[in-house]
């Protein structure tokens, strides 16, 4: 791979700025509107700003290629503008879909006045973090955004002051914050090595600069730095054995914020990780950093699945199957091959879709029987057919049956596994069958049969969950040529 | 070895010492000074380092740590604890002996993990980078063994000491916007931990993170 | 002039022997002034000693052998370690022979036989006595160890008249392992010889008193040698201290002019280790006899940190 300078077209790009600003912007701006009627909207119209310039951008790069912005502090290529693009259009959908559950939680009394200012502003700033990390340049830079990330949704996990989501909170506050120091670690030690071959200055973090002379770097320093580096990043992707946070966030904080933080965060931190493991590779010429990410992956699958089985509670168990899903994608990041991580590729993109559809309809759920434990949920279809169905049409969708996308991605990942790394197929296998069963078992009870008498009705929020399904329906089915291209490219930078 | 790297040295040598200090200190006040004497020892190495090598962005640095690691947050953390009224409290640790060993050995681990690096870099600060992925890996020991909030948070803190002095020792300092972002991280981060401790003593009628137990995966 | 060096062997020795009851004074001196008594002078201890030599010795109609042997062979081993120390010059015979690791062996011996002698009655105070003494003994050494590797490192050898030469040669700079070796070297002193925090030697509590409640049951010279020797040590651990951290004006090789002058710079030094030693008994308070490990913990950790810090700093 050959990423120099010059590939790079130069300039400002206005939908850049927009991209970063609007949600920067709507955070200030909510934190002002507070508690006000308008701030919901608001709040879809600061995100669909956001998601309007993702989509021009993503068009630019496709038709001009990869570029540098703002003296060399942003760069964009295929890989990290697919995922702004999906980024800015899964918190679109949920910033449309908390309108309505947030109202409803509000009427309830579980968030106060001063939370919900706090909420709308720290949603934004959330957003804003995580596009901070994707399209920034520099990788202490991404340090402080990912760090930043963390610190915006602490609070927002907390928002219900009960104390399992203070526990919650603090968890995700003390270990997120233990794991991002090491990464911060081995970010110095990057450095140490780019700078014998970069020169001082700021120049020596920036990616594009350390990819082009990624055979110079010393390679003992280098998968010393990745091992900071894996389980620093690896901590917020969520990866056994570093994952203890994150059912606790999950399960705790809002609806809108567990979909987020499992369709965004674990992506975003995902992405962190393969920028430095495609840089250790080059510089070892090794597999070491791709074997470290298999090792992660496979246990966190098999670790994931395991607990599903014995979880109560319905967000918790949809949080390991984050965990799971993310242990697939680190699991082909590392097996490494274009078909791996094109598969990879799409599994994210597919699960940030599924995962935060499924949220959506279990969010729903919760609030019509008051409770999140599976055993009190029943009857949803006859409750609410949109979030029954929807709910099993998410759960057909992540336990990857055909014809929804993520059997296209499993399928992709399975065929590399069994090509490049037979002996591993069946710990796979295992890992996904118990999902399956773990998932189908549970899921099952709760849509079918009559209504309880304590479920009450609502008015769920249609657009998004149907828009999401949708989305990983006909993405399963039929592939376009242009996101097919676009994929090829973001494969090519990672090989 | 000149007399830059010995002075260094002997600031790292305290560095270590406050560590290891925070480790088994039991006294919230205590603990709270510790932490600041720690803070003023990096920030004298970084401005020794910073004027030995003319390396002049290490003065903002060490500036950086001085108002915030030695003023700012011990500060916050005071008023914290006298609103709180948990000043007096004494901590339960157990087994100091054993944590002591097993911080020595911590220490034994990290030298041998640095020894790539001190033996490509040229700097004079080489050999404290064990010292300060040393601090480092003491601020998550104490955050594993301690079971008070204030003093999990000061080990937090305590990593992040380790941290810019890992950033010194190993390249003269990251470069500037990076430091700046990180303390504006740290900063952030102080304010939530402020919040944080109300809403647990509110809650919970203790900072004793113990009795948080409501999340455990039942088997 | 020069003298053999077996003469400024026994110099050493006499004035080892001469000079550690008024060191023991001079403690007991700053002792009573820092409490706002007056002060039974600075040669009390020597009236001590003769009054007790001049008394008979009751024995217990049970006791061994061990009883009786144990005074002389504290007494000994006492003179010996202070023979193999540089308290005056670093040009003796003696310590040839033995290195430090014998002189820690030495201390303990004189422990093991004083524990020994403590249970041999059989009554209450001497069995717990020693028991404690054996339980602060067997933390104390490993880090007195630790304390004294740390030197040797430092210094590239194990025998102290080396250590005192190549301390008196290199560079004046403060190094850090030296100095943790030095931080540890003052507890493990203080936990050693008896001093508060860890014991108390003027009380005869039986909830507090670990040194004295094993040689309860002594009288006559048995006590008086007992508490000699206890007076040495003393001194030896604050001249060993003094040779190894601050080695100035100890006398070199065939130089006995400088005898004279080694001894008033140790005079100075053991002054000056006398009122530090004062100012940390007033200050700190008798800890729980469970909390010395931690205490003595603390000086294992400054000892291996600074072995650590040799390693990796210098």
């Amino acid at each position: 791979m050959d990423l120099s300078v010059g590939e790079y077209a130069v300039g400002a790009s206005t939908m850049l700025l927009i991209l970063l600003l609007a949600p920067f912007g709507s955070a200030i701006i909510l934190a002002f509107v507070g508690d006000r009627k308008l701030a919901p909207e608001l709040n879809i119209i600061g995100s669909a700003a956001t998601f309007g310039a993702g989509v021009g951008l993503a068009l630019e790069v496709y038709f001009r290629g990869p570029m540098l912005a703002g003296g060399k502090f942003f760069f964009v290529d295929a890989f990290n503008v697919y995922l702004a693009v999906l980024t800015s259009f899964v918190s679109m959908t949920t910033a449309v879909f908390s309108r309505r559950y947030m109202r409803r939680e509000r009427e309830h009394g579980r968030v106060g006045h001063l939370g919900m200012r706090f909420y709308h502003a720290m949603f934004q700033l959330f957003i804003f973090a995580m596009l901070l990390c994707l399209l920034t340049n520099n990788v202490g830079i991404l340090w402080i955004a990912m760090e930043l990330a963390t610190l915006s949704t602490v609070l927002l996990v907390s928002l219900y002051r009960t104390p399992s989501a203070i526990e919650a909170a603090w968890k995700y506050f003390i270990l997120c914050g233990v794991g991002i120091a090491q990464a911060l670690f081995g970010t110095v030690l990057l450095y140490f090595a780019a700078e014998k071959v970069l020169g001082e200055g700021g120049e020596a973090l920036l990616w594009t600069n350390l990819a082009g002379v990624g055979d110079k770097l010393e390679p003992t320093i280098l998968s010393l730095a990745f091992v900071f580096l894996m389980v620093g990043y690896g901590t917020k992707v969520g990866l056994v054995p570093i994952h203890h946070w994150l059912p606790d966030a999950h399960s705790e904080g809002p609806t809108p914020i567990s979909a987020v933080l499992s369709g965004l965060l674990l992506n975003i931190a995902l992405y962190a990780l393969v920028r430095c493991k495609v840089l250790v590779d080059v510089s070892t010429g090794s597999h070491h950093a791709g074997s470290i990410m298999m090792g992660f992956g496979l246990l966190s699958i098999i670790v994931a699945s395991f607990s599903l089985l014995r979880q109560k509670d319905i967000k918790r168990m949809f949080a390991y199957s984050s965990i799971e899903h993310m242990g697939i994608a680190t699991f082909a990041f590392g097996l490494g091959g274009s078909v791996a991580t094109y598969g990879a590729l799409l599994h994210m993109l597919m699960h940030s879709l599924t995962k935060s559809s499924i949220f959506f309809t279990v969010g729903h759920a919760a609030q019509m029987h008051g409770t999140q434990e599976m055993d009190r949920i029943r009857g949803l279809i006859k409750g609410n057919p949109l979030v029954g169905w929807g709910m099993i049409f998410g759960v057909m969708a992540i336990v990857g049956l055909p014809p929804f996308g993520i059997f296209t991605s499993e399928f992709l990942i399975l065929t590399a596994t069994i090509k490049d790394a037979p002996y591993l197929t069946p710990l796979l296998l295992l890992g996904l069958g118990i999902a399956f069963a773990a998932l189908v078992r549970r899921v099952q009870p709760m849509v079918a049969g009559p209504r309880p008498s304590y479920q009450v009705g609502m008015k769920p929020a249609h657009v998004p969950v149907i828009l999401l399904m949708t989305l990983v329906l006909v993405l399963g089915l039929y592939m376009p040529q242009f996101l097919s291209a676009w994929f090829d490219k973001a494969v090519g930078l990672l090989r | 070895m000149n007399l830059a790297a010995q002075i260094n040295s002997i600031f790292a040598a305290l560095v270590l010492l406050t560590a290891f200090g925070m480790l088994v200190q039991r006294r919230m006040n205590g603990l709270i000074h510790l932490f600041a004497w720690q803070g003023l020892f990096l920030s004298a190495s970084t401005a020794i380092v910073g004027y030995f090598a003319s390396v002049h962005h290490l003065f903002v640095s060490s500036a950086l740590t001085l108002g915030l690691k030695v003023v700012l947050l011990p500060y916050i953390l005071h008023v914290l604890i006298r609103k709180l009224k948990i000043e007096k409290e004494v901590e339960t640790i157990v087994n100091i002996p054993m944590t002591m060993l097993f911080g020595i050995a911590l220490v034994i681990f990290c030298y041998h993990l640095t020894a790539p690096v001190r033996e490509l870099s040229t700097l004079m600060t080489r050999s404290t980078l064990a010292v300060a992925l040393a601090t480092v890996m003491l601020g998550l020991l104490m955050m594993i063994t301690r079971r008070h909030a204030v003093t999990q948070i000061i080990g937090f803190l305590a990593m992040e000491n380790g941290l810019f002095f890992a950033a010194t020792s190993a390249t003269y300092g990251m470069p500037l916007v990076v430091e700046l972002g990180v303390a504006l991280d740290i900063l952030i981060a102080a304010f939530i931990f402020g919040i944080f401790f109300f809403h647990i003593h509110e809650t919970f009628d203790s900072l004793n993170v113990e009795k948080m137990a409501r999340l455990k995966e039942e088997d | 002039m020069s003298a053999p060096p077996f003469v400024i062997e026994i110099v050493q020795v006499l004035f080892l022997l001469a000079t550690a009851p008024l060191f023991a004074g001079w403690v007991k001196v700053l002792k009573c002034w820092s409490q706002g008594r007056t002060s039974p002078g600075l040669f009390q201890p020597y009236r001590d000693i003769r009054k007790l030599f001049s008394k008979e010795v009751v024995l217990a109609h049970n006791a061994s052998w061990i009883f009786r042997f144990t005074p002389y062979l504290v007494f000994g081993v006492t003179v010996l370690a202070g023979a193999i120390i540089p308290v005056l010059s670093d040009d003796l015979p003696l310590a040839a022979t033995a290195d430090v690791i014998a002189l820690v062996a030495l201390f303990a011996i004189g422990r093991f036989f004083t524990a020994l002698a403590g249970m041999d009655i059989g009554t209450a105070f001497g069995g717990m006595g020693s028991s404690r003494e054996m339980t602060i003994a067997s933390l104390a050494e490993p880090a007195m160890l630790m304390a004294v590797f740390t030197i040797s490192l430092a210094s590239g050898s194990t025998s102290l008249s080396h250590m005192v030469k190549s301390m008196q040669l290199g560079p004046a700079l403060i190094r850090p392992s030296l100095a943790f070796a030095l931080l540890a070297y003052v507890l493990i002193t203080i936990a050693e010889t008896g001093r508060i925090p860890v014991d108390n030697p003027a009380t005869h509590l039986e909830l507090t008193m670990i040194h004295e409640a094993m040689i309860l049951e002594y009288s006559g010279r048995h006590l008086a040698l007992i508490e000699w020797a206890n007076m040495m040590k003393l001194f030896l651990f604050m001249a060993l201290g003094a040779a190894v951290f601050f080695p100035f004006g100890i006398a070199g090789e065939g130089d006995p002019g400088g005898l004279a002058f080694a001894a008033l710079a140790l005079g100075l030094k053991l002054c000056l280790a006398g009122i530090i030693l004062v100012l940390i008994e007033t200050g700190l308070a008798k800890m729980r006899l469970f909390r010395v490990t931690e205490f003595l913990g603390s000086a294992f950790l400054l000892a291996a940190l600074g072995m650590l810090s040799f390693f990796i700093l210098e």
